[in-house]
C-alpha cells in the first residue's frame, strides 16, 4: 500500500460491510465490527495461547492446511517446519507491505485487528523457536499498531519485543527476498535464491516471513483448533480469506469470505460487467460469462489459468476499455521492475509498448505476434516472479480482450468511459533511491 | 531412458541477477545455450549430456559475471 493512495471509507462501516456480505455461519473471523483495542481483543477471543515450547503448534497448523495469504498459497506449516529445524538464532517477520496496488485487506485488517497479527506474529516465533521479531509495514508505525504494541508492552504479554521497518513504495519490496533485503539495511530488492530465506535470511538467520493476515490466521488456529479452521472452506484449501473486491460503480470493500465461495456472490456478473479479474495485477482476466461459475479457490481458478492471490477481485465495468486499462496496468509492472535480470529489463517495457499499442488506434500487425514472443521469453528468466506474473496478466488480457483488440484495429473503440477504473499509485517512483 | 543414461546429474543455471548479458557461455556451448534478442542466454534446462560436460565447464568457467553455474539437478 503505497501512501499516495486515497484512504478507504472509514474501517467500521468496511467491516460491517464484510460482516453483511458473508452468509456463512461463524464469518468473518478476522474483521471485528469496529477497531478493537487489546481488552476488546482477549475479552472476544481468549488469552494467547502459547504452549510453552517450540514446535508444538506446527501440527495444528499442518493439520488446518492453512496456506499463506500474501499471494503465493505456500503451506504455512512447511515453512515453520524448515525454519524450526534451523540452527541458532532466528527471525520471524510479519509482512504488511502488501504490493498489489489494488489490494487494501491487510492494511484494514491491521487497522481494526492488529493484536490478532501480533498474536500470530509472537505464536510463530515461538513455534520456530526465533528470538527476534519484526514488522514489515509500507506505512511504518501507525497509531493502531503503536498502540497494540505499548498496550501488549505494558501487560507484559509479548516473549519478543517487535521492530517496525518501513517497506518503500513498490511492487516488489514485499517480495520475501526484498523484504530481507531491506531488514537487512539494504535496498528492497528481489534476491536470486536459493539460499532461501527460511534457510539464510535476516543476518544469515534462518527467518520465516508470513503475511500479516496468515498470521492473523494462525493466531485463531492456536485457540481454536484445526477442525475449527476447517469448519469453512474447501477440503483442499480450507477457511476463509479477506478478499478486495471491486464492482463496476462502487468503491472498493473488505469482504471477508469462505474459500471456495461462489464468484458471483462477491462479483457482478449483470451486463454492467465485461470481465473479471481476479488475483490482481499478476493475476488474470477471466471472460463473462464463460467464467460466472467459479468459485474462490485455486482448484477451480487453475482451469481458467488464473489464481486467487492476495484476494484482489475486480468486475470491470462494460463502459471501460479493457485494452486501455490493462496497458496502463502493464506500463506500470514495467516500471516496477527491479530492473536487476536483463529478460525483465528489456522485455517488460517492450511488452508494455506493445500492449498500449494495441489499446490505441492502429497498431501495426506484427504487434500481437511481438507480444507473444517477448512474453515467451521474460518467462520463467527472472530471479523473481514479476515477470512471470506480468506476463500471466498480459496473456490473459489479450484473450478477454480479443473481440476488442479487433474493434481497435478497425478504428473503434467500444469505451464510453474513458476515467480510469483500476487503481494505480499516484506518482511512479523513478529513481533507484525509491527501493529503500 | 536413453538419455538418462548420456546425461550427467548436472543442469547449467544463470543467476539473471548476476548476468550481464556478456554471451561468451552461448559461444562455448551452443549446443545448450542460445542468447536472446537483447543478448542474454536462454539456458537447455535439461540435464548436461556427458559429452558436453567439458565444454559446460568451459562455458562456466569463462562467465565473466559469475553468473552461470552447474548445478546438481536434484538441488537446482
Amino acid at each position: 500500500m503505497t501512501t499516495t493512495m486515497p484512504m478507504p471509507t472509514n474501517p467500521a462501516s468496511e467491516a460491517s460491510q464484510a460482516g453483511r456480505t458473508t452468509s456463512t455461519a461463524g464469518l468473518p473471523r478476522l474483521l471485528p465490527a469496529a477497531p478493537e483495542d487489546l481488552r476488546g481483543h482477549l475479552a472476544r477471543y481468549g488469552p494467547v495461547p502459547f504452549r510453552g515450547m517450540p514446535g508444538l503448534l506446527i501440527d495444528d497448523i499442518e493439520a488446518s492446511g492453512l496456506t499463506g495469504r500474501g499471494g503465493a498459497a505456500f503451506p504455512v506449516y512447511r515453512k515453520l517446519a524448515i525454519v524450526a529445524r534451523g540452527r541458532g538464532r532466528k527471525v520471524v517477520v510479519a509482512n504488511g507491505a502488501e504490493s498489489e496496488p489494488a489490494s487494501r485487506k491487510d492494511e484494514l485488517l491491521l487497522r481494526i485487528a492488529p493484536n490478532l497479527v501480533l498474536d500470530g506474529l509472537q505464536l510463530a516465533a515461538e513455534a520456530v523457536g526465533a528470538s527476534e521479531a519484526h514488522l514489515y509495514l509500507h506505512t511504518g508505525p501507525t497509531p493502531a499498531i503503536g498502540k497494540a504494541l505499548a498496550d501488549r508492552t505494558a501487560m507484559g504479554l509479548d516473549p519478543l519485543p517487535v521492530t517496525i521497518t518501513q517497506a518503500p513504495p513498490r511492487f516488489l519490496a514485499g517480495q520475501e527476498s526484498a523484504l530481507v533485503n531491506r531488514l537487512n539495511g539494504r535496498a528492497a530488492l528481489p534476491s536470486f535464491q536459493p539460499p532461501r530465506v527460511t534457510e539464510r535470511g535476516l543476518g544469515g538467520a534462518p527467518t520465516l516471513v508470513q503475511n500479516v493476515e496468515t498470521l492473523a490466521h494462525l493466531a485463531l488456529i492456536a485457540r481454536y483448533g484445526p477442525r475449527w479452521f476447517r469448519a469453512v472452506g474447501t477440503r483442499a484449501e480450507p477457511g476463509s480469506m479477506l478478499t478486495t473486491v471491486y464492482a463496476p460503480n462502487r468503491r472498493c470493500q473488505i469482504v471477508e469470505t469462505e474459500i471456495g465461495a461462489p464468484l458471483r456472490t462477491l462479483l457482478s456478473s449483470e451486463a454492467d460487467t465485461q470481465a473479471w479479474l481476479i488475483g490482481g495485477y499478476h493475476g488474470s482476466w477471466l471472460p463473462m460469462p464463460d467464467a460466472v461459475g467459479l468459485t474462490l479457490d485455486n482448484e477451480s481458478l487453475r482451469r481458467f489459468g488464473a489464481a486467487a492471490g492476495a484476494g484482489v477481485l475486480v468486475a470491470f465495468p462494460a463502459d471501460r476499455c479493457g485494452l486501455a486499462e490493462s496497458a496502463r496496468v502493464v506500463s506500470y509492472l514495467a516500471a516496477e521492475s527491479a530492473g536487476q535480470c536483463g529478460p525483465c529489463l528489456n522485455g517488460l517495457p517492450r511488452i508494455a509498448a506493445g500492449l498500449a499499442e494495441l489499446a490505441g488506434p492502429s497498431a501495426r500487425r506484427q504487434v500481437r505476434a511481438d507480444l507473444e514472443r517477448w512474453a515467451g521469453l521474460v518467462t520463467g528468466r527472472g530471479a523473481c516472479n514479476h515477470p512471470d506474473g506480468t506476463v500471466r496478466f498480459v496473456r490473459s488480457a489479450l484473450t478477454v480482450f480479443a473481440p476488442e483488440i479487433s474493434r481497435h484495429a478497425r478504428g473503434h473503440c467500444s469505451a464510453t468511459n474513458r476515467t480510469p477504473f483500476l487503481p494505480l499509485p499516484d506518482g511512479m517512483p523513478t529513481s533507484d533511491e525509491d527501493w529503500s | 531412458m536413453a538419455q538418462t543414461m548420456q546425461a550427467t546429474d548436472q543442469t547449467l543455471r544463470v543467476n539473471p541477477i548476476n548476468c550481464t548479458g556478456h554471451g561468451v557461455c552461448a559461444e562455448l556451448l551452443p549446443e545448450l545455450i542460445s542468447v536472446d534478442e537483447w543478448g542474454y542466454p536462454i539456458v537447455d534446462p535439461r540435464p548436461v549430456p556427458w559429452t558436453l560436460e567439458r565444454d559446460a565447464r568451459r562455458a562456466v568457467a569463462a562467465c565473466p559475471a559469475l553468473a552461470l553455474r552447474l548445478l546438481r539437478s536434484s538441488t537446482s
